[in-house]
């Protein structure tokens, strides 16, 4: 029973940890003067306000718009090359893997710098489709790594079989391999997303003026003070994105529990 | 950026409640009808939170030069203006219209990054107020049309600080041991210091500067924290009671917190000025001097001033603003004092190199401590390293001892 107790607090002092600052952030975002200490009262203005704000719009804009071509792009290119890098020879494929670690080691601001520079070199003007280029690069490695323990997982000879039975390449690749591997395509996506969604580092050296991405633009605000709109905006994001996740897991569960009932009955 | 617009139309969070701003603009409309209709976009690089966009019902100062002009404006924002100055030198970006502030603007004057104005597209530059021109950082007043301006002065907070508090010697008091908070960045830090001690804060002796980065040195165990946004919270929550900042920064907290003072120092101070330029990579100078003769607008100077808290130096905006504005010694102090302040001026690089690494000695802290810190670290990072995979290698020749045991047997 003590033992219990003692796990029990365990996890709430953890999420406690975890959370604190999300809750602080939501509660800040109902304040009514624009102080992050000061409890004035309770008001709704700032997302009123939020809605009215250009400025922050075109950069959430901005963010969820590179946040959602990049990882697509990425996603594509990463299940490829790992199905590619899964297929290869024992020592090419210890190369492939090593480089594609690099990147991931790889500190964000050489990561950016160097990015800036090939653009400089190619004469690419910054924008969008700098931004979107720097974030698929960025973004590739982890779709990969999501993906090759999947690969790993997969029965080697149901390629085998399927092509035995009359399936050319591409058929096997979409009948057989993605099926198999989807969970990890999925998660390597999501992973994408969420780097794609707050990176700042190399965001700021490759953005130009028209793609200026949310983070960049609540750093600029720091001279003066960051407005609590980002906070009514954040609180939003939290609760939009743990809606999702239950709902998700709802589903889940209920599929799961399809499967059972249909094997039991 | 066709693909973004797809996009904006499928957020349906995305509800732009127009507001519906008639424009009274009582300008020559003429001027601004030239680019109608040719789908014509700029690039405006501003700080941040420095633009009335619309919010509170205010003015929205890009979407009304949009529905004016016709001209498409892309607004990004900076956090400094070495960020800005990295941008534009680099050659990697285009903008039409930035707005740097004084010392900066001298600088690219001299490495010839902006160009000249022609002051037929921005008729409203005759709204300025006369002693904006001419400026020590654009003697000829070709390059640049004054934005907004300010002064750096000193806010504590009246309740815990009762005496009278004149300049900036009150950062070093030690009965106001960590209350006290600074300027983050090099150059505000050492201007304070040199003024101090009586120096100009735009001296290239070096001696004068080293003996700032000692005062500055003195200082650190009486502050608090170094800080740049932050001193809003720190300072209405009176956290901490005393600090330097900018003029409308500290107009800013004062709606927060009654008790809060602030004074110009008055053995002088530094003043800024942040005005509009346009880049010579520009290809769009007409539009982008539009842009800026709009920003001068008596509303739309107005509309900024107010948003910012920052003093306009346009004398039509100005007549505009409300009385306690216009008359407050904060933002628009007497002539007699303003004569006391000066512009930073641009040094040269390698002054500014010296001065920023003096600035990380100070912060970093104890030079006895860095000398053996790093090289410690290191041979601790490297001795685990080492560690790790001697343990590695041995744990694998042990399985295979074992497989190898396991096979013989």
């Amino acid at each position: 029973m003590k033992r219990k107790l003692g796990s029990r607090l365990y996890v709430a002092l953890f999420l406690l940890f975890m959370y604190l600052p999300i809750l602080v952030l939501v509660a800040f975002s109902f304040n009514a003067s624009r102080s992050r200490s000061h409890w004035t009262g309770f008001t709704f203005a700032w997302y009123n306000k939020l809605f009215h704000n250009q400025e922050i719009w075109s950069a959430i804009l901005n963010t969820l718009f590179v946040a959602t071509i990049a990882p697509i792009v990425a996603t594509v290119l990463g299940t490829i090359s790992a199905v590619g890098v899964h297929f290869l020879g024992k020592r090419f494929k210890r190369i492939m893997i090593t480089l594609t670690n690099l990147p991931i080691i790889n500190p964000e601001i050489i990561t950016g710098v160097s990015l800036m520079l090939m653009f400089k070199f190619l004469r690419i003007e910054a924008g969008f489709k700098t931004l979107i280029l720097a974030h698929v690069s960025f973004n590739v490695p982890y779709v990969i790594f999501n993906v090759l323990p999947k690969l790993k997982q997969m029965d080697k000879h149901l390629c085998d079989v399927a092509m035995d039975l009359g399936c050319n390449w591409v058929q096997v690749f979409f009948k057989v391999i993605l099926p198999e591997i989807l969970p990890g395509v999925m998660a390597g996506f999501l992973m994408a997303v969420a780097f794609s969604l707050d990176d700042f580092v190399v965001s700021y050296f490759t953005s130009g003026p028209t793609s200026q991405a949310l983070p960049l633009t609540i750093f600029a605000m720091t001279r003066r003070k960051v407005s609590p709109e980002i906070n009514a905006f954040s609180s939003i994001m939290f609760v939009l994105v743990l809606s999702i996740i239950f709902v998700m897991q709802r589903l889940e569960l209920r599929s799961k529990q399809v499967v059972r009932g249909r094997k039991t009955g | 950026m066709k693909g973004c617009a797809c996009f904006v139309a499928l957020i349906p969070l995305f509800i732009f409640l127009s507001t519906g701003f008639a424009a009274d603009i009582a300008a020559e409309v003429g001027i601004y009808d030239k680019f109608k209709g040719q789908g014509i976009s700029i690039n405006v690089y501003n700080w941040g939170e420095y633009m009335s966009n619309g919010s509170d019902g205010k003015l929205n100062v890009n979407k009304e030069f949009e529905k004016l002009t016709g001209i498409h404006v892309n607004y990004t924002t900076f956090a400094s203006n070495e960020e800005m100055y990295a941008k534009i030198s680099s050659g990697s970006v285009v903008y039409d219209v930035i707005i740097p502030s004084d010392y900066m603007i001298s600088r690219m004057i001299s490495e010839k990054l902006l160009a000249r104005l022609d002051f037929l597209n921005i008729p409203n530059a005759k709204n300025v107020m006369p002693e904006f021109g001419g400026l020590e950082y654009d003697p000829t007043g070709a390059y640049s049309v004054p934005y907004m301006w300010g002064t750096v002065g000193v806010v504590y907070n009246s309740r815990e600080i009762k005496g009278e508090v004149d300049g900036f010697d009150a950062l070093w008091d030690k009965k106001l041991k960590r209350n006290i908070l600074m300027f983050s960045n090099s150059r505000d830090a050492f201007a304070i210091a040199l003024k101090k001690l009586g120096f100009s804060f735009n001296t290239e002796n070096r001696e004068e500067i080293l003996r700032a980065q000692g005062e500055l040195k003195k200082q650190k165990e009486l502050v608090q924290a170094y800080v740049m946004d932050e001193i809003f919270d720190k300072m209405q929550s009176e956290e901490a009671w005393i600090a330097p900042c900018y003029s409308g920064v500290a107009l800013a907290m004062m709606k927060g917190n009654k008790d809060l003072r602030f004074v110009l120092p008055s053995g002088g101070t530094s003043r800024f000025v942040d005005a509009a330029c346009v880049p010579i990579s520009s290809k769009k100078k007409e539009a982008a001097e539009l842009y800026i003769n709009f920003l001068n607008e008596p509303e739309v100077a107005c509309a900024n001033a107010l948003y910012s808290d920052c003093s306009t130096p346009n004398l039509k905006a100005f007549e505009m603003l409300p009385e306690e504005i216009k008359n407050s010694k904060i933002a628009y102090p007497d002539a007699e004092v303003l004569k006391n302040t000066r512009c930073y001026r641009f040094g040269s690089q390698e002054l500014g190199g010296f001065i920023e690494s003096l600035w990380i000695e100070v912060l970093v802290g104890d030079e006895d401590n860095d000398n053996w810190v790093m090289p410690v670290f290191i041979v601790v990072c490297v001795a685990a390293v080492t560690c790790i995979g001697v343990l590695r290698v041995r744990g694998k020749r042990r399985k295979s001892d074992v497989y190898a045991g396991s096979s013989k047997t």
